[in-house]
């Protein structure tokens, strides 16, 4: 498998506050890595500084073995490459679902209106969206603006998918139609990086997590290990910090035990 | 050495003179303003009653005055009540009448505004917290219309002293008139209405643009 | 009614001179069209003017930003009749020669840019800079972001400002027959002064002015109206 992204002991900080920290990644073609950590500890800003909406202060940044951090001028044809999905959604307000869609493959891209409209409907009726196509976005609710903003990251056919706490703007039970969404992508073999706080859907989607505190990369594991047998004491306290895990616990008598002998 | 001109603002009263004529016309600013804004505050209050007739009647009033150039209203006032109704006003009355009957309708709108920008739960959160009528009056609603009309009052009494440059128009002897009089005095200096007029025009700006600033000031400090 | 009023309050055996309106409806006519006309030019120039303004201060391109800065200042705070003035009488005399439509114009454009400015920035400000970047993150460049994902929003939210600027400076057109424009004021005014009936050639004036000014205004209402409805007001943030 090819090594699609490569991050080299990047840093980056805002006035005198240091966000990364010497932060090293890669990433397979195909795979799925979920960023996951506290609150402020430099998740977004990885997400921003990978497609340079940031710029980073130190390290690289590779897409397919090119550098890509540190260039100012032809950032456009980079994010054609790399797709991103914010918590706003930040659809266009002033643009119909279908415009929104073909904005970009149209005028970025240069491709034909009617070849991307067709795929287009296409992916809006994967989603559960074909009806939508002709609506304003404000009229639609926080799960299908998300879902069209989805849709609008995938029509540029990207590379790789970068998506930053799409559900954290949505009530509960909105969550789960973005997210299966994204397992469908994953299913398909989407290269993603993923920022959530959603502990079940990482679990479920990752191939890989990585624990980011204070700007560091604190623990790298598979999920299955991350979530049940954490090597560090900070993710197990990290993960001790969501309420729905000391039930399960209860539930699971024998997962207690498993990760109070993985404690150091 | 030739003359360039410049020399004109400072030979004899000259600038006197010009200070003279923007005075006229400051006059005129001050007694609208003062006449505006308070007849603005009753009409605002006019213009929320509760009454259809009189919102209908204030808002035409409104409408009409927003409507017509200035210098239309001033025509009117200025040579059409004379022939209509024989009153003969002079330039300075005609002017008072029309920027008053212009700026209190302005006021009005401006006073309207800031009342109904604030939101009804305001009054009705202050009286659950158990505060009389006036007490919701004077500690919650007029601190909060103040804030936002203040700054809009300001602003409308700079757009008042702009506009007042119009009595040049129905023969006040103001700043420009008064600069044309120095000018055809000294028409011997080729370049003095360049710097006559740009004298005026920078008098104007260092009397317009402070109070403007302190408009923005405020309604950035209160936003 | 109208005798009784007519006795009591207006001056004596006056009467509305219908045949002196009708021989100079084509007077009129023609004071119009000049009106409209560099109304519609003075409105064009300023919100080309004013949109570049705004551009340059809400992207802060450096020293272009403070002159902007300097010239609404300038422009807002002083009156058309002065700057008018200036350019007509003033400039000519340290070689700048206009011709009296340029100074119109160019009056109209230095009083207009100024308020256009204003209206196009709090408009682009009105705009959230997640915006910018969600165009950015489709692959567009800085230059097709602001033209389809920021102007189109801020024309819309500036929309009632701008419209407000338009009627503004076509009635502002009434100061130009100090630049010897024959505009309706002037044509009124010539008139007039020419021995004409006084109340004949005002009512004519008022409704010269109402018959340009109503279209536009109901055109601006109807505008508004379309730009709302389509327009999605900012709701949708979180």
């Amino acid at each position: 498998m090819d090594t699609i992204l490569q991050v080299r002991h990047i840093g980056k900080a805002f006035e005198h506050n240091q966000v990364l920290r010497d932060v090293s990644l890669e990433l397979d073609e195909g795979r799925v890595l979920v960023v996951v950590g506290p609150s402020g500890c430099g998740k977004s800003t990885l997400l921003r500084c990978i497609n340079g909406l940031e710029q980073i202060d130190s390290g690289e940044i590779l897409l397919r073995g090119e550098v890509i951090s540190g260039q100012r001028k032809n950032l456009h044809l980079v994010r054609q490459k790399i797709g991103m999905v914010f918590q706003s959604y930040d659809l266009f307000p002033h643009m119909r679902v279908m415009d929104n869609l073909l904005l970009g493959p149209v005028k970025a891209l240069g491709r034909p209106k009617e070849e991307v409209r067709a795929e287009a409907e296409r992916m809006l009726a994967r989603v559960g969206l074909a009806d939508k196509a002709g609506v304003y976005p404000r009229t639609l609710s926080g799960g299908q603006r998300q879902r069209v903003a989805l849709v609008r990251a995938m029509l540029m056919q990207p590379e790789i998918l970068l998506l930053d706490e799409i559900t954290a703007a949505l009530d509960p039970e909105m969550v789960s139609e973005v997210l299966n969404v994204v397992l469908d992508l994953a299913r398909d073999g989407m290269t993603m990086v993923i920022v959530t706080h959603e502990m079940r859907f990482a679990e479920a989607v990752a191939d890989e997590v990585v624990f980011l505190e204070d700007g560091c990369v604190v623990e790298r594991n598979p999920p299955e290990v991350f979530f049940h047998r954490p090597e560090t004491e900070r993710a197990k306290r990290f993960l001790q910090s969501f309420d729905y895990a000391p039930r399960r616990r209860a539930a699971q008598p024998g997962a207690n035990t498993a990760e109070e002998q993985s404690a150091p | 050495m030739q003359d360039s001109g410049v020399s004109i603002l400072f030979k004899g009263i000259n600038f006197q003179r010009l200070l003279g004529g923007l005075w006229v016309t400051l006059r005129i600013a001050l007694i609208t303003i003062g006449l505006s804004l308070a007849l603005g505050l009753v009409f605002g209050l006019i213009m929320l009653s509760r009454r259809k007739v009189l919102r209908g009647i204030s808002r035409a009033w409104l409408e009409i005055v927003r409507f017509m150039p200035q210098l239309v209203l001033l025509y009117m006032v200025y040579f059409g009540f004379a022939r209509l109704f024989g009153w003969d006003l002079d330039g300075e009355t005609s002017a008072v009448l029309v920027f008053t009957f212009w700026g209190t309708a302005e006021m009005g709108d401006l006073v309207r505004g800031a009342v109904s920008s604030i939101p009804p739960h305001q009054r009705e959160s202050a009286e659950a917290i158990g505060l009389t009528p006036m007490q919701v009056c004077r500690h919650v609603l007029i601190p909060q219309t103040v804030r936002r009309l203040l700054p809009q009052a300001i602003n409308l009494s700079t757009r008042i002293i702009k506009t007042t440059a119009l009595v040049k128009m129905i023969n006040v002897t103001e700043v420009l008139k008064v600069g044309q009089q120095i000018i055809s005095q000294f028409y011997r200096l080729r370049e003095a209405p360049f710097w006559v007029y740009l004298t005026i025009f920078i008098l104007y700006f260092i009397i317009c643009w402070p109070i403007s600033a302190l408009a923005g000031w405020l309604e950035k400090r209160w936003a | 009614m109208a005798p009784a009023l007519t006795g009591a309050f207006f001056v004596r055996g006056w009467t509305m001179d219908w045949s002196y309106i009708a021989a100079h409806v084509p007077d009129f006519l023609g004071g119009a069209w000049v009106t409209l006309s560099y109304g519609l030019i003075g409105v064009a120039c300023s919100a080309v003017l004013g949109l570049l303004c705004s551009l340059v201060r809400v992207f802060r391109v450096p020293v272009l930003r403070a002159l902007v800065r300097a010239y609404v200042e300038l422009s807002r705070n002083t009156p058309l009749l002065v700057q008018l003035f200036f350019l007509y009488a003033g400039l000519p005399r340290v070689g700048v020669k206009l011709s009296a439509g340029a100074c119109a114009v160019v009056g109209l454009t230095f009083l207009g840019g100024g308020y256009m400015a204003e209206a196009f920035r709090s408009g682009l400000e009105a705009v959230d800079r997640s915006q910018r970047e969600a165009g950015e993150c489709i692959g567009l460049t800085p230059l097709q972001t602001v033209r389809y994902v920021v102007l189109p929003q801020a024309f819309a939210t500036a929309a009632p400002a701008l419209f407000a600027n338009m009627i503004f400076l076509i009635k502002e057109t009434s100061m130009l027959s100090v630049v010897a424009i024959m505009d309706l004021m002037n044509v009124a005014d010539t008139l007039r002064t020419g021995g004409g009936r006084t109340i004949e050639v005002l009512s004519m004036l008022v409704v010269a002015y109402v018959v340009i000014l109503l279209p536009v205004s109901l055109l601006a209402t109807f505008a508004e109206r379309r730009m709302r409805f389509a327009g999605f007001g900012r709701q949708h943030t979180v």
